[in-house]
Formats: C-alpha cells, sequence, structure tokens
C-alpha cells in the first residue's frame, strides 16, 4: 500500500462502497480499507455467531436457532422505493446484475390502536377502513389531485403554486381530517414528524407520487424491495464495482490514521506502519471522530420470531409506521420484518426491527408500543447508537465524511447524501437519468 | 444457483485462486480465444457467459473474476453466494502456490475443479501433477493442467464441469428478481416472486 491514491475510502459501509464504485468507474485510484475483517461497516448484515459476539458477548447462539450463516441480519434495517434513488444508482451503475431482489409483502400504518394496511391509491381509499365515508371521499379527490400533479404542466396544479403553499393549507383544501393527515403525511409520504406541515406542500406531493409509483412498479402489496441474503449485499456489490474498476481492497486492518500536512490537509492514511499517500480521504464519521459532531441516537430492538408480524396478512416481509402523534411521541416508530422468503433466516423464522429517534436512555420502555405489535419473540436484542455528521470544511481538508444512518425506513436519505458528497469530491453532478420507466425486472 | 429451463442449465462459476496464477487469461481463453502474454490486472469486465453444449443440453457459465479482491483476502461473501462451480487455479511454477484459496461453501453439490496453469512452462515446474492430483483427491476436486497461452485443456475443464453439474438440483433458493434497464416489453414485463 506504500503508493499514491487518488483517494483512500475508509469503512466499507454503503454510502462509502457507493462512493469507491463512483470514483472508480470515474478512473480515479482508489484504495479502500476497513478495520473489521467483514464489509458493509454499520451497514452490514450479521449471522448469528457475529450476532451473538457482538449483543451478548458470546459466540454460541442457542442451537434451536438453526445455523448461523442462515442468518443475514441487517444492523440498519431499510427498505428500498422501488422507484427511488437507490435503483436508480443500481441501474446507472449496473450493480442490479450482481444482486437478486424480492418485492416486499405488506406496508402498514398504525392507527387508534389497530394497524391497517396503507391506502396508497384513490380506489384503495375507497376501501379502506381507515376512514369514515364522507372522508373516504375527500381523500379520494386529494389522492386524484397528487396523481395528476405534474411540476411542468399548470394545468393540474389547479391554480395552486406548490412552492408556496404549505402542506397544511393544501389539505385543508380538500379538508381531511388530522386523522387522514397523519397517515398521508407519515405512511406515504414518510415524513418523521410533523414539520412538513408549515412546509411548501411540493415536497409532500412528489414523496406522494414516488410511494405511488414505487407501489406500481412491481405490483406486490408494497413500494419496496428488498435484497436476497440481506442489505449487507449492497455495499459487498458496489465494493465489487470499485474492484472491477481497479479500485484496491483491504479489510481487517486496524487503526487507519488519517495524515495531515501542515495546513491541515490530508495527505495520507497510515495503517500497521504502512502510509498509503492520497489527495482526498471519504471515511464514515468513525475514523475522523474530532470532525464529526452527535447529531441524536437511534434506539432499536432486533428480534427473532417464528411467526410473521400479526394482523399484517401474514406478510413474510412488512413495514409498519407508528406515527408520533399515535404514540404521544416527537419522531415516528418503525417495524420491518424480513424472514426466510428473502433468505435473511433459516425456513419459519422471522427477523422483525422496532426502531426511533431515540428520546430516552430506554430502549425498552420507549420502543414498548412497537413490540406490542410484534407478539411472542424467541430471542430479543436491545441497542441505542449515536449518529453524527461532520463539521469539517471539506474544501479545507480534503476529508469528506458520511452522515450516520438515520432511522428512515428506506435509502432516500442515504443516497441524497452520497450523491452530495460525489458532488463534492469531484465537482461534477452524478447524472442519474436512467430510463426508470422503462427499467423493468426480469425474471431469474 | 444453477436453474433449469427447457434443458437449459443457467451455473454462476467462481474463479479463485492467488493472484498472478492466470485466472483471467483461463476465463479468456475459454471466452474469447485469445491469449495476452501480459495480461494486465483485470479492468472493467468482470463478468463473462459462456454457453456450453454438453449431451442433451445447454449450459450457460456466468463467470465471475475476483476483480482482484483476492490479493488482500478481500473476497466479499457474495463473490461465493449461489455459485454451482469454482474452479481454483494455481501456478504450476509457482514453489508457493496454495491451491486450497477458501474452500468453505454452502452448497455440497458444487462442482470443484483445480488448475495448474502454466503447463506450458515445464521447465520452470515447481508442483509436480502427483501432488496436485493427491490434494484434489482429498478434497474432493478434480484435477487438470492447463495451459491459457497454449489453449491445452482449458476448454475441457469448463466441459468436464458443466457434464458434472447437478441436471435435477433442487432450488434451494427462492428466485428473485434482477433489476434490468431495457425497454419495456408489452405493458408492464415487471415480474416477480413467481
Amino acid at each position: 500500500m506504500d503508493e499514491e491514491y487518488d483517494v483512500v475510502v475508509l469503512g466499507t459501509g454503503l454510502k462509502e462502497c457507493i462512493l469507491s464504485g463512483l470514483l472508480s468507474v470515474d478512473g480515479l485510484k482508489v484504495l479502500h480499507m476497513d478495520r473489521n475483517d467483514y464489509y458493509g461497516g454499520e451497514s452490514t448484515s450479521l449471522n448469528l455467531i457475529q450476532l451473538w459476539k457482538k449483543f451478548r458477548g458470546s459466540d454460541k447462539p442457542p442451537a434451536h436457532l438453526g445455523s448461523s450463516r442462515d442468518y443475514n441480519v441487517d444492523m440498519i434495517p431499510k427498505f428500498i422505493m422501488a422507484n427511488g434513488a437507490l435503483v436508480r444508482v443500481l441501474i446507472h451503475t449496473d450493480v442490479t446484475k450482481y444482486l437478486y431482489f424480492k418485492a416486499v409483502d405488506g406496508s402498514f400504518v398504525y392507527n387508534k390502536g389497530k394497524v391497517h394496511k396503507v391506502p396508497a391509491t384513490d380506489m384503495e381509499a375507497l376501501k379502506s377502513p381507515l376512514m369514515g365515508i364522507f372522508e373516504k371521499r375527500r381523500a379520494r379527490k386529494f389522492f386524484i389531485y397528487v396523481q395528476d400533479y405534474n411540476e411542468n404542466e399548470p394545468k393540474t396544479h389547479e391554480g395552486m403554486d406548490l412552492t408556496r403553499v404549505t402542506t397544511r393549507e393544501l389539505i385543508a383544501k380538500y379538508g381531511l381530517d388530522d386523522n387522514t393527515v397523519d397517515f398521508i403525511g407519515h405512511a406515504l409520504a414518510l415524513h418523521r414528524d410533523d414539520r412538513y406541515l408549515n412546509e411548501p406542500a411540493l415536497e409532500t406531493v412528489k414523496k406522494m407520487k414516488l410511494y405511488a409509483e414505487s407501489l406500481a412498479r412491481f405490483q406486490g402489496g408494497s413500494p419496496y424491495i428488498y435484497p436476497l441474503y440481506g442489505l449487507g449485499e449492497l455495499p459487498q456489490a458496489f465494493a465489487r464495482l470499485s474492484a472491477v474498476y481497479g479500485g484496491t481492497y483491504m479489510l481487517n486492518k486496524p487503526e487507519c490514521k488519517v495524515e495531515f500536512d501542515d495546513e491541515g490537509k490530508v495527505c495520507g492514511v497510515t495503517s500497521e506502519g504502512e502510509t498509503a499517500k492520497c489527495k482526498k480521504v471519504v471515511c464514515d464519521p468513525s475514523y475522523l471522530p474530532n470532525k464529526v459532531r452527535k447529531v441524536g441516537k437511534v434506539a432499536r430492538a432486533i428480534c427473532i420470531m417464528s411467526h410473521p408480524i400479526p394482523n399484517t396478512n401474514d406478510s413474510h416481509s412488512v413495514q409498519v409506521i407508528l406515527p408520533q402523534k399515535q404514540l404521544g411521541r416527537r419522531s415516528d416508530m418503525y417495524l420491518f420484518c424480513c424472514s426466510y422468503s428473502h433468505n435473511v433466516a433459516p425456513k419459519g423464522k422471522f427477523i422483525a426491527f422496532v426502531s426511533t429517534e431515540a428520546e430516552t436512555d430506554q430502549p425498552e420502555i420507549e420502543l414498548k408500543p412497537g413490540l406490542d405489535l410484534l407478539g411472542p419473540v424467541d430471542e430479543i436484542f436491545f441497542d441505542v447508537y449515536d449518529r453524527y455528521e461532520p463539521v469539517n470544511e471539506p474544501s479545507l481538508d480534503n476529508c469528506f465524511i458520511s452522515t450516520s444512518y438515520d432511522a428512515t425506513t428506506h435509502f432516500e436519505s442515504t443516497v441524497i447524501d452520497v450523491l452530495n458528497m460525489y458532488s463534492m469530491i469531484t465537482g461534477k453532478v452524478l447524472d442519474l437519468n436512467v430510463d426508470l420507466s422503462a427499467a423493468s425486472a426480469a425474471e431469474e | 444457483m444453477a436453474t433449469i429451463g427447457h434443458n437449459n442449465l443457467n451455473a454462476k462459476l467462481v474463479l479463485l485462486g492467488d493472484m498472478g496464477a492466470g485466472k483471467s487469461s483461463l476465463v479468456l481463453r475459454f471466452v474469447k480465444g485469445q491469449f495476452l502474454e501480459f495480461q494486465e490486472s483485470t479492468i472493467g469486465a468482470a463478468f463473462f457467459s459462456q454457453t456450453l453444449a454438453v449431451n442433451d443440453a445447454t449450459v450457460k457459465f456466468e463467470i465471475w473474476d475476483t476483480a482482484g479482491q483476492e490479493r488482500y483476502h478481500s473476497l466479499a461473501p457474495m463473490y461465493y453466494r449461489g455459485a454451482a462451480a469454482a474452479i481454483i487455479v494455481y501456478d504450476i511454477t509457482s514453489a508457493n502456490a496454495q491451491p486450497c484459496g477458501s474452500l468453505v461453501t454452502s452448497n455440497p453439490n458444487m462442482v470443484m475443479a483445480l488448475a495448474g496453469n502454466k503447463a506450458d512452462l515445464e521447465e520452470k515446474r515447481k508442483v509436480t501433477a502427483e501432488e496436485a492430483r493427491a490434494y484434489a483427491e482429498e478434497n474432493g476436486l478434480f484435477f487438470m493442467e492447463t495451459s491459457a497461452k497454449t489453449a491445452a485443456n482449458v476448454n475441457d475443464v469448463f466441459h468436464e464441469i458443466a457434464k458434472r453439474l447437478p441436471r435435477a438440483q433442487p432450488n434451494q433458493n427462492p428466485s428473485g428478481m434482477v433489476l434490468v434497464d431495457r425497454p419495456a416489453e408489452g405493458a408492464r414485463a415487471a415480474s416477480c416472486c413467481s
């Protein structure tokens, strides 16, 4: 490694691996290192032995759970919007050829103590027990407005400038009650808190359209897809892209100390007494703890179960959103469940997660409303992790640090961070203008 | 994974072995009939496919090259995932050839070959065929010496693998879908979870 590189990437989390791949494809000379002996960093998927080591301090999971390597337990559970930014990146980079996906069975929302399917279209709205009959008609009108809305065609705007009109004002025009607003904002537009109500409505309308388009794409019961064998496959696939384009990979590299010159600019990375010279460093927050600050923390529970989440139509993969207002919280809570149907557990086993932006230091108590929906569990692990964001000025030190993964249930914010970092690193904007309407899924 | 349809078999084949053993050269010879004396470390193409006809069926190999990730022992588990066959390549002129690679596999039906490459360099030989054959037998591999340069035995290795692939392998994995970028066929070509 005593060579000179354009970029040294530290950490093999999804964000770092996407960037490594994009930069290698651009022809830059990339060295990619990780202190762990596995790919994925914070966004890896663990087998049972690794899971027990991390949370139980033992490497002896009970035998009745089955073979360790049949498990791929995501450390950052998220689903992929079928029409979203990550799919565009996957297609743009042709990384799709390394991965197999399956649609996620269901998308549900918690409302007044019960779990309901999320109605996403005008037709579904008419059938949903979430609303009374008059409310349904009002909601249907609003859904049709959103479906027909086209930013470039003023006649679909019905006289409203959505860059100025707030979401609250737009919704008021349709006379929707708070209950309806709650599931539209949180379960369809996937906002995490209620700030969107006072922000311009365009963002919410776009998010609702993304949900509906994603739902239509694969005709599953949800707008999401998820890779077979778990999310840990994603960083590996992008790492392979990087390697195919000349990137050098070194796992299990202790220390990875970033070196700076007299002006405070990055000049290399040292590990095991060897220094790789470089012009730029890309890394996750853990490699440059002095250049990040804590912005929050995520509380989560990881459960191994022998049944699907109750009241979700026996969905083998599902998301349930518990809007903050329903729980008297400031941020939403999420249930995420995957199973052997996505090859993340042996036959008959389900992996469920309950997660939220932590508001207390007691995840056991804080997560209880979500845990109560799961029914009996075989095993449960609690965890709280801090989230960080960079505070450095990359133009001064040439360090490009990713933001920790947030509690959202999908990858839209992840990809936005990656694309911004790519632009800062290269001065270019990544053209993700793939023809998504033409992109389709082929049977294997 | 090896999947079947109308006497057609799709099989993922992975290459293992030390850097410089000639993995890419072997594939290039097989797929394109080419040999480059000074083959650069593989850039830009680490995914080949080639179809072979054997007896009653055709086998489409999807061949994965290591893309150099073996160099610092950083091959991702994804690389082996679902592989129906592996060729472990070593250089017969290298005294410390480590033909083992990683034999860890979750697929007991995986067909594995041991290829002693650079067999044209007889005068520089450091590993005897007997040693390699004994190793292969102990580990359940079939063994051939190959030369990507002269093409000796190259097609034979792939043919032998194709013949040995289990025809009626139960589909271990529920099949997923591959996202592709292509013109929509008809109304909606999207289908999944079959």
